[in-house]
This record gives structure tokens, sequence and C-alpha cells, in this order.
């Protein structure tokens, strides 16, 4: 019970699974006092299929398509992830060739689940228009996806060792094509919020995580760059030759929900510099690095993390040396940022609760696996 | 004071309001009108599964290697066949392919040698039972037959 000057005693209330701005099936109890909340609980598991499970029951070519499946609205780094896992595991390196269009296609999703969560995020506050934007210029990435390996979301573009798809003809120049329509799109995204004063009075403020915060709680990708520490794993431990890359990492300091709007803004634009790069200079050769058909990696263990969208993504197997993984382990990034919920929510208004489950961007796939 | 007039003008709202009415021009929809006009489906597509024919003498080219079966990580490939005394192959009887477990990675067309099992374009997969979802043999042949509207 928290001391107001009326007589009034704490109010317990669920916000989901059912809510629309919860973005799935994310239960959260609030405790709250009037309008303000006091505290928060969250409840998570709706969407639990034990994922880890599945992989230590399929071999490591059959749970590919699985990874995809965690956190839908970037199938593709998840891809990238488990296959560098276990491509550490072999002791092999995709050739040049695949490790250049695993990038292309690993930036395009990102530009895609940002995409997604800049109009979800906005719709939640309040703003119907930018979603239709997003949504319209998100079809241009699927597109290509549907294009190179035949799904639009759950992809499975990746092979351990390299790709199973060559790149269809017209690939370069369509990629080269969207990122030229893409940077005025993102401008014109700005121009709708950026300057905006009701998004401004919604975000400026709201949700404060300071950089001790976020390390104290494990909290990675763009809520810990909108904080003011440069930490991103394709600067620190590049993979996939992102050290030949040249970009920028964007940080902000007051690492509050309008800090994080503008990080996740500044790494769209990030990312089309490396689609550029990228797509410019992709390597002629083969895309299948040598690899046994049978998968029988050595007993030992691996952990890989990459910068997915969320924020790190790691894999961790151990092998027994036999074709199944003894145990797979997921660090998805979107469950760890979920802790720091309650912190940030402390204190605030129910509506910013909205905009502060918004900011976070989660996807409960990969939060209940 | 420039932050005042722009305050009271309402500055922010009309550059926001410029780019809503600017996308308003009839040039600019990009709804499709499914299922009036049919969306243009890539090459690669990966949606119902086909299982094909010789075209020249009609019979099947599925050889009954059962690699599709194993490489299915859902298991939902049966494949049925019996040894035929006097060319001493495999010969297909029955194929079943339940859809409903299906989550179209397509490792199934990428473990058949010989071009049999194949993912095509056709996306409408609906039905009105459960059963409607398994497809045998006679289905995976033909290919799937979706209802058609007229308008």
């Amino acid at each position: 019970m928290a001391g107001t000057f009326l007589d009034s005693t704490e109010l317990v209330l669920n916000m989901g699974p059912q809510h629309p701005s919860t973005h799935g099936v994310l239960r959260v109890i609030v405790k709250l006092d009037g309008e303000r909340v006091n505290g928060t609980e969250c409840v998570i598991g709706y969407l639990h299929r034990g994922v880890e499970k599945i992989g230590e029951n399929r071999t490591y070519t059959m749970f590919a398509p699985y990874v995809d499946r965690m956190d839908y609205v970037a199938a593709i780094s998840n891809g990238l992830g488990y296959c560098l896992a276990v491509e550490k595991l072999l002791n092999v390196e995709a050739t040049p060739r695949a490790q250049a269009i695993r990038v292309v296609l690993t930036e395009l999703n990102r530009i895609a689940s940002h995409l997604l969560w800049l109009g979800t995020h906005a719709l939640d506050i309040g703003a119907i228009t930018p979603l239709f934007y997003c949504m319209r210029e998100r079809e241009y990435t699927l597109n290509i996806f549907e294009k190179y390996c035949g799904a639009r979301l759950t992809t499975h573009a990746f092979r351990i060792g390299g790709l199973q798809y060559e790149t269809y003809d017209g690939f370069e120049k369509e990629v080269e094509e969207f990122c030229d329509l893409f940077l005025p799109k993102v401008d014109e995204y700005e121009e709708l919020l950026t300057g905006n004063r009701i998004w401004r009075e919604r975000l400026i403020g709201v949700g404060i995580l300071n950089e001790a915060d976020c390390k104290a709680y494990g909290v990675t990708g763009p809520m810990l760059r909108a904080a003011g520490c440069a930490w991103d794993i394709r600067k620190a431990l590049p993979y996939s030759g992102y050290e030949k890359y040249d970009f920028e990492v964007p940080i902000r300091q007051n690492g509050d929900t309008y800090d994080r709007y503008m990080v996740r803004m500044a790494e769209m634009r990030q990312s089309v510099r490396i689609i550029r790069q990228a797509v410019a200079a992709i390597p002629e050769g083969p895309i299948m690095a040598k690899v046994p058909k049978i998968i029988k990696p050595p007993v030992g263990e691996a952990y890989v993390s990459v910068e997915a969208p969320k924020g790190e993504l790691g894999y961790y197997i151990l092998s027994d040396g036999t074709t199944q993984p003894y145990r797979l382990r997921v660090r998805p990034p979107s469950f760890v940022n979920l802790q720091s919920l309650d912190k940030m929510a402390k204190g605030s208004l129910v509506a910013d609760l909205v905009a502060i489950i918004g900011t976070i961007d989660i996807v409960l796939g990969e939060v209940d696996r | 004071m420039t932050k005042l007039l722009r305050t009271i003008f309402l500055v922010d709202l009309f550059q926001g309001l410029s780019v809503t009415f600017r996308t308003q021009h009839p040039k600019n929809i990009v709804t499709e009108q499914y299922p009036e006009h049919r969306p243009k489906i890539a090459e690669r597509y990966r949606g119902a599964p086909r299982l094909n024919i010789n075209p020249e003498n009609g019979q099947t080219l599925c050889i009954s290697c059962d690699l599709c079966a194993v490489a299915c990580p859902e298991n939902l490939i049966i494949v049925g066949w019996v040894r035929n005394p006097e060319t001493k192959r495999k010969d297909l009887v029955t194929f079943t392919y339940d859809t409903s477990r299906c989550m179209f990675c397509g490792l199934c067309e990428d473990a058949c040698p010989v071009d049999a099992l194949e993912l095509t374009q056709d996306f409408e997969l609906a039905s009105y039972s459960r059963e409607g979802a398994i497809f045998d043999r006679q289905i995976l042949e033909e290919g799937i037959k979706p209802t058609k509207y007229r308008f």
C-alpha cells in the first residue's frame, strides 16, 4: 500500500494476455494506486513450445527451421546465430560469398523487424498512420525473402555451412533499389513522429533505464545503446565478416523511450549503409563450405552470440558426438530485456506502461520459446 | 519566439499531415485485391507439396527411397512401397503427406534425389476438415483444387 493523501488501497489488475498492446500473449499483473503503477509482474509461458527440448530430439539439420519460430519477426537473425554456433562446433567457416549474402539478408531482416516495431509501437501510443507506411516498406523486404528462399516470415534461409539457394537473377539490383527507396521513407516516418508534440510528450522521460541498470539486468541491444553504452556484437565480436563493413553504432544518452526510438531509427539507416556495402561486393564462388552430409560434431561445446534486432541473441550447444545436440540453450534478447519492465514502469502512469512494453520490442515467441 | 509561433500554428502537426495527404493519391495504393486479382507468387515459393509424374508415360518419378521421410523434422511423410519381383525395384504404392503438421521448411524437397517431391506455388491450403489436410498420393499428384469463386 502506498502512502497517498486519500486512504486508498492497492488495486491489482491484469493486463493481458489478450490485451492488444502486449504484442502477443504477455500477462502483466499491475499493482495500481489510482493511475500510478506501484509494481508489475510478468506472467509468461502462454506460447511455450519447448523449443530447446525439441532441439535435443532433432538432428542439427532438422532443428534449423525451428529456430525461425522463436523470434518470427527476425527469423533470419535466429537462423544465422544457430548456423554459426553449429559451424563453430564443426570448425568450418562459411564461404566468403555465403557470408556476404548472409549479411545482406540479416540486415534486411533487421530493417523489417524495426519497421514492425515502429508501426506497432506508434499504434499503441495512438499514431495509427505509421503502421500502414511501415507495413508498406516491410513488404519490399519480405518480397526479397520470398524470391530468395521461398518463404516470407519463417524463412529457413541459411543452412549449416553456407546457403541452400543461390541468389536469383536481379537480386543485387532489387536490394539496391530497396535501399534507394527506403532512406527517404525513414525521413517520412521521422517527419510524422519525431517532431510531433503528442509523440514527444508521450515518450520523453518515460521508462528511464540508465546504463548501470541495463548492465545489472543484462539488457542488450537498442535499449542498452539508448542508455549510452556503445555495445554492439557486430563491432565487439565481429562475425560473418562484419569487420569489413564501415558503419556506426548509434548511441543516445538519456535511456528513455524517446531515445530508444531515435536509436532504432538511426540503426535502420546504418543497416542500409551495411547492405549497400555488402551487396556491392558479393564475391564470386561457392555458397556452401565442405560440410559432411550427416552432421556429427565432435564432443564439445560452443557459444555464439549475434546482434539480433532486439539485442544479443546467443546459442549454446553442447555436443556429445552424436547427430543430435546433448543440450541446446538459447539466450533470447526479448526474454532478458523484459525483466527490466518492473524497474522502468514503477511510478509511471498506466498509459505509459503501454509505451514501455512497446519500447522493449518483445516477441512472445522468443520470450516463451 | 520561433518556438512559440511553431506551437501556436501547430507546425509539427501540419508537417505530419502533409505526409499523410501526400500518399492519398490513387497511384499510391498498394492494397492487393485478392481473390479478384491473384498475387504474384515467387518461383521458389514453398507452398503445397506435389509429387511429380513423368509427363511422357504418366508414371511417378518417385523411387521410394524414403529420404524425404528421413529428412522431415516433423516425421509427417509416409512412403508405402512393395518390391517388384520382376524388376527388383521398389514400386510406390501410397504416399501420405500430412500438411496439418508441415512447416514448409523445404528439407524434403532438398533431400529428394530425383526431384519428385516439390513444394509448389499453390498456397490455398484451407479445408473443411482435419482429414482434408492429409494429402494422399492422388492429391499430391493432381495438385490441390481450391474453390474458385466468381464475382
